[in-house]
């Protein structure tokens, strides 16, 4: 036993030394370890983020130059402290303050001491650096805006977050991201690939060559350009006209699906978003919850799509023969929902649907509407029916657009009613306010451009989409250059596009006509409700307008959602008209009807429900 | 006595493999030293050069060693022995503070650390002591008194301070363990150690009923003819709780925080994975660094010169205690596999000597030296790969360091001379 002690203890301690080093060296080994290791360190060379132009090929955001101020504490030597300050434009205190904040953080690694300074400070600075022994300054890219619109389409950047590096192992500390808009959409396209040079350092992290002779290293890979959609002119346009509205405004190429404006009111200057203000700036536009400047209503508000959605009723109606443009249904200055009448404003009298339509006849689409479910034997089947028809026009889901949001809006289905009223306890009466674009019926103004898109093009339309061209190149996504189908027949739009073209003959929008240019369009009036202390309250209703131009070969359909805006030809009216004009004449002709868009405000009818006190609502100010 | 004739009876294999080792300890000490501003070789101002200088030095001394007469050790080991404790104590009147430890003489062109001539000494007189006539070591006086051999120059290196090394002596235990004190000794205290480690794991409780189930499984699998010993095991059941409850309190109470850190992280006390990472990277950051650094080295490792965190001198004393963590990372498995193989095989072969000895001194002396390089070798590579707490002492002849390399290396051919001379004075 003594004599073999020693050597027992020397094979068992070679055998636990060889395990726990193939331990480390075969298990634990992974070989790309390289960015792990605190002795590689990578130097990231960052291309310039792509910039991004209107339809037309105007520059709406490029790139400027800005310059920090850094400091190598560990470099630095006594200075003229006072004169340093004056010229960085820093107290005395800040400064110190800042410098040891940076020497806390490493006094061998550069931290930034002012961030951003502009052009004129950097060259009264610039030639006086020498004398600064441990300061630097180093040249950055900033966003640059070349317009004070499109805020909510063009997005914003800012540095990536915690989140963002756990989910994506491309980015690093520091780097910036698209966060909304087209700038987070098409971020890997306007982005580019940042080079990446590795460095051998030493514990002190001082460089002392390169690792493997840069056998690893790549270089980096160059933002690209693109053209989006939109119209630069018509949006800063469209943004004039929403001066003091608050809703949405979209405008869509039917023949493409590209969008040619998409206005959110109120907005704000995208350069806000830019720099050293950045966060303040964000932060109180971020905490507006009343006017929401952030909340893009064309995509996000999901109002009753009220008058306008008679057209999509119409054409099913058409379409299941439930009727036919001939079919006579009787007005009573309103109709009846078994005893109770509900009103209408179009005059009364016998009704066909060519006057329905331009007349907006709520007891003609009732009827209507309840011929449709008389076709069927359930009214589970007609709700499906139904159902399938407003699907094809985009309604009830999202689009699938490249935008970087959306909501679904609703086409409510027949679960949505068995849930609220128990299956088979519901009937075509029960849901009549369907008929006319309002009850459970939620559309975005986005989705309200689209449909009014494929009823310009009789009968299809393209995924509405903001991307036009990349480098100079037209895409070729099939899910934005495929036809989508409705599922109604070519032939029933006609007489629907006639009675949307008389809105503006002798209908609700007759004052709207544009000189030379035949247009349809359906006005909407859409009610609508808040809580005020836990009290459902209505609010003055919303006006709401689509239209397409010109009738034959369509240029531009739009949508105009204005929120308690009251008649849909007043301000949604004026806006779509305007738009139009602007859009395909480039000028405007009714320099009057410009005016009034440009100086009305909706401030009073904002501020009523914070008034605190009782307060009328669509009242016939104008 | 030829000259030609010890050649042939010298020991070769140990030869080659202490050739190999010093050989790989230099290249690697010359990689993590290196520079691009000094690559040469022969530049006795670089650590690389004082190195090579110092294995010239020792070749010398091999010389010296092999033409003495075999008998002087012995003959003149106690006298070894009084000159190394005066040296030790010495050293707190004229030693000089090095990095917080005063071991060392300033003795101008280098310095002197008495510990190692002790370690030769102090393996040598135990030899001489245990091997003489009127030793016996069955008894308690003799055992005392060996015991006291080792005891006295770790007692006087404590206070310098310098524990790593005090505690190299009590590897001598495996000496007298060899003639014959009794095995229980040491499973005494191994057991202590156990019960002392479990104690910080798990706690007294578990101690408490670790015991009561063997008291019962005893009970249970006795023959009925066996008297139990009750007041004994009474007592060692008392000693062990009250020694487990002392354990918390010196832990607690006595020990400073830096240890309680040390065993906190080799023991992987702390429970959250993140603040023992952090304990990791802070108080653990030397094991850590080389930890890491071996482990980038993977199996093939990344080639001499290639190793990026060697050369970014990551790894604090690397050239020094931490100098394994070279082979790993630029060696890889095969280097580190390969090097622990070779001190495996060279312990393994001088016990074989140390066996053959027919002169009961030289077996003793062979196997204070194999104790040493031994526990050396145990504790420097154990804290190195991350599964002993740090204790810094050299692995021998790897580490840098003229004086180390020169007392290893006497240490060693002391006894491949006495080995060489085994025929001849065999009585």
């Amino acid at each position: 036993m003594k004599k073999i002690l020693l050597s027992s203890i020397i094979l068992i301690i070679g055998i636990v030394f060889i395990g726990r080093l193939s331990y480390l060296q075969i298990f634990s080994f992974s070989p790309d370890q390289v960015l792990e290791d605190p002795a590689i360190k990578a130097i990231y060379d960052y291309p310039e983020r792509g910039y991004i132009y209107d339809r037309n090929g105007k520059l709406l955001v490029g790139n400027d130059p800005a310059y920090d101020v850094m400091v190598i504490p560990r470099e630095v030597k006594p200075l003229d402290t006072l004169m340093f300050c004056n010229l960085i434009g820093l107290d005395k205190d800040t400064f110190i303050k800042k410098l040891k904040k940076a020497r806390v953080y490493s006094p061998r690694l550069p931290s930034v001491l002012v961030p951003q300074l502009s052009k004129e400070d950097y060259a009264k600075l610039q030639e006086k650096m020498r004398h600064f022994e441990g300061f630097y300054i180093q040249k950055r890219s900033l966003r640059y805006y070349d317009t004070k619109s499109a805020a909510n389409v063009l997005g914003y950047i800012s540095e990536v977050n915690e989140r963002d590096l756990a989910e994506n192992p491309y980015y690093v500390q520091g780097e910036l991201k698209g966060r909304t808009g087209v700038e987070k959409t098409y971020e890997d396209t306007l982005r580019g690939k940042k080079g990446v040079q590795y460095i051998q350092k030493d514990r002190f992290n001082r460089d002392i060559g390169p690792y493997k002779d840069g056998a690893l290293d790549t270089p980096p890979e160059q933002g690209k350009e693109i053209s989006i959609t939109i119209d630069k002119d018509l949006q800063e346009y469209g943004e004039l006209l929403m001066n003091g509205k608050r809703g949405g405004i979209v405008a869509i190429e039917p023949s493409s699906g590209e969008i040619l404006s998409m206005i959110s009111g109120p907005t704000y200057d995208p350069s806000l978003l830019v720099g050293r203000k950045r966060s303040k700036n964000y932060t109180k536009l971020y905490n507006d919850s009343i006017a929401n400047p952030t909340w893009d209503r064309t995509l996000l508000a999901e109002p009753s799509p009220g008058s306008p959605f008679k057209t999509l009723n119409a054409l099913i109606a058409l379409q299941e023969g439930a009727i036919t443009p001939d079919t006579k249904i009787m007005c009573y200055h309103g109709f009846y929902v078994g005893k109770t009448k509900r009103g209408c404003h179009c005059g009364g009298g016998l009704r066909d649907l060519h006057v329905g339509i331009y007349k907006s006849c709520n007891a003609y689409f009732a009827g209507a509407f309840r011929k449709i479910y008389d076709k069927f034997d359930t009214t589970d089947e007609a709700m499906d029916v139904w159902e399938k028809h407003m699907r094809s026009f985009g309604l009830g889901g999202y689009l699938g657009s490249d935008l970087h949001t959306g909501r679904p809006g609703r086409i409510p289905s027949k679960e949505y009613y068995d849930k609220w009223y128990g299956d088979n306890r519901w009937s075509s009466s029960y849901i009549i306010s369907n008929s006319i674009g309002q009850g459970e019926i939620a559309v975005t103004p986005i989705q309200m451009a689209n449909m009014t898109a494929a009823i310009a093009n009789r009968g299809y339309y393209y995924t509405p989409h903001i991307l036009k061209k990349v480098n100079g190149k037209d895409i070729t996504i099939p899910r934005f250059t495929e036809m989508k189908h409705t599922t109604i027949d070519r032939k029933h739009f006609e007489p629907v596009i006639d009675g949307m073209a008389d809105v503006y003959h002798k209908g609700t929008a007759r004052w709207l006509q544009i000189p030379d240019i035949e247009i349809a369009g359906k006005t909407g009036t859409v009610e609508n409700f808040t809580i005020i202390d836990g009290v459902k309250t209505q609010l003055t209703d919303h006006s709401l307008f689509v239209a397409f131009a010109p009738v034959i070969n369509p240029k531009i359909a739009i949508a105009v959602y204005i929120e308690n805006g009251y008649f849909g030809s007043r301000y949604a009216g004026h806006i779509a008209s305007l738009m139009i004009e602007k859009y395909i004449k480039g000028e405007i002709t009714r320099k009057d009807l410009e005016k009034r868009m440009l100086d009305k405000t909706l401030d009073h009818e904002y501020a009523k429900p914070y008034s605190g006190e009782e307060f009328k609502i669509n009242e016939y100010v104008w | 006595m030829s000259g030609k004739s010890i050649l042939k009876r010298l020991d070769w294999l140990s030869i080659t493999i202490y050739v190999a080792l010093v050989g790989i300890g230099w290249i690697n000490i010359y990689s993590s030293t290196f520079t691009d501003t000094d690559p040469s070789i022969f530049n006795f101002a670089s650590l690389h050069g004082k190195q090579l200088f110092f294995f010239g030095v020792s070749i010398v001394t091999i010389i010296i060693i092999l033409a003495l007469e075999a008998n002087f050790f012995e003959r003149f080991s106690s006298l070894f022995y009084v000159i190394s404790m005066v040296l030790l104590l010495g050293l707190f009147v004229f030693g000089k503070t090095i990095a917080g430890a005063t071991s060392w003489y300033n003795l101008g062109f280098f310095n002197l650390q008495p510990s190692e001539i002790a370690k030769v000494a102090t393996a040598l007189a135990l030899a001489k002591y245990l091997s003489d006539i009127q030793t016996d070591i069955k008894r308690k006086k003799d055992q005392i008194f060996a015991v006291g051999i080792i005891l006295l120059p770790a007692l006087l290196i404590i206070p310098q301070p310098d524990p790593g090394s005090a505690l190299v002596f009590f590897a001598l235990m495996f000496v007298i363990f060899r003639e014959g004190l009794p095995l229980y000794y040491l499973v005494i205290g191994l057991l202590t150690i156990l019960v002392f480690i479990t104690t910080l794991m798990f706690g007294t409780i578990w101690i408490v009923i670790f015991l009561g189930l063997v008291i019962a499984l005893f009970f249970l699998l006795k023959k009925k003819t066996f008297k139990v010993p009750v007041f004994p095991l009474t007592i060692i059941i008392a000693a062990t709780i009250l020694f487990s409850l002392s354990v918390n309190f010196v832990f607690n109470n006595v020990f400073e925080q830096r240890h309680r850190d040390r065993f906190g992280l080799w023991l992987r006390l702390e429970k959250d994975p993140q603040k023992l990472d952090q304990i990791r990277k802070t108080i653990g950051y030397n094991t850590y660094q080389s930890e890491k650094a071996i482990e980038s080295g993977g199996f093939f490792g990344k080639g001499f010169l290639e190793g990026t965190r060697t050369k970014g001198d990551f790894v604090p004393e690397q050239h020094t205690d931490y100098i394994f963590s070279t082979v790993g990372e630029e060696w890889g498995f095969i280097g580190t596999a390969t090097v622990i193989l070779l001190f495996t095989i060279l312990f393994l072969r001088l016990v074989y000597l140390a066996e053959r000895q027919k002169n009961p001194f030289a077996r003793m002396y062979g196997y204070g030296v194999i104790s040493i390089l031994f526990i050396h070798y145990f504790i420097n590579i154990g804290m190195v790969i991350g599964v002993l707490p740090t204790i810094g002492i050299p692995l021998p002849f790897f580490s840098y360091g003229g004086s180390g390399l020169l007392f290893f290396t006497i240490l060693l051919f002391i006894f491949l001379k006495l080995d060489s001379n085994r025929l001849k004075e065999g009585n």
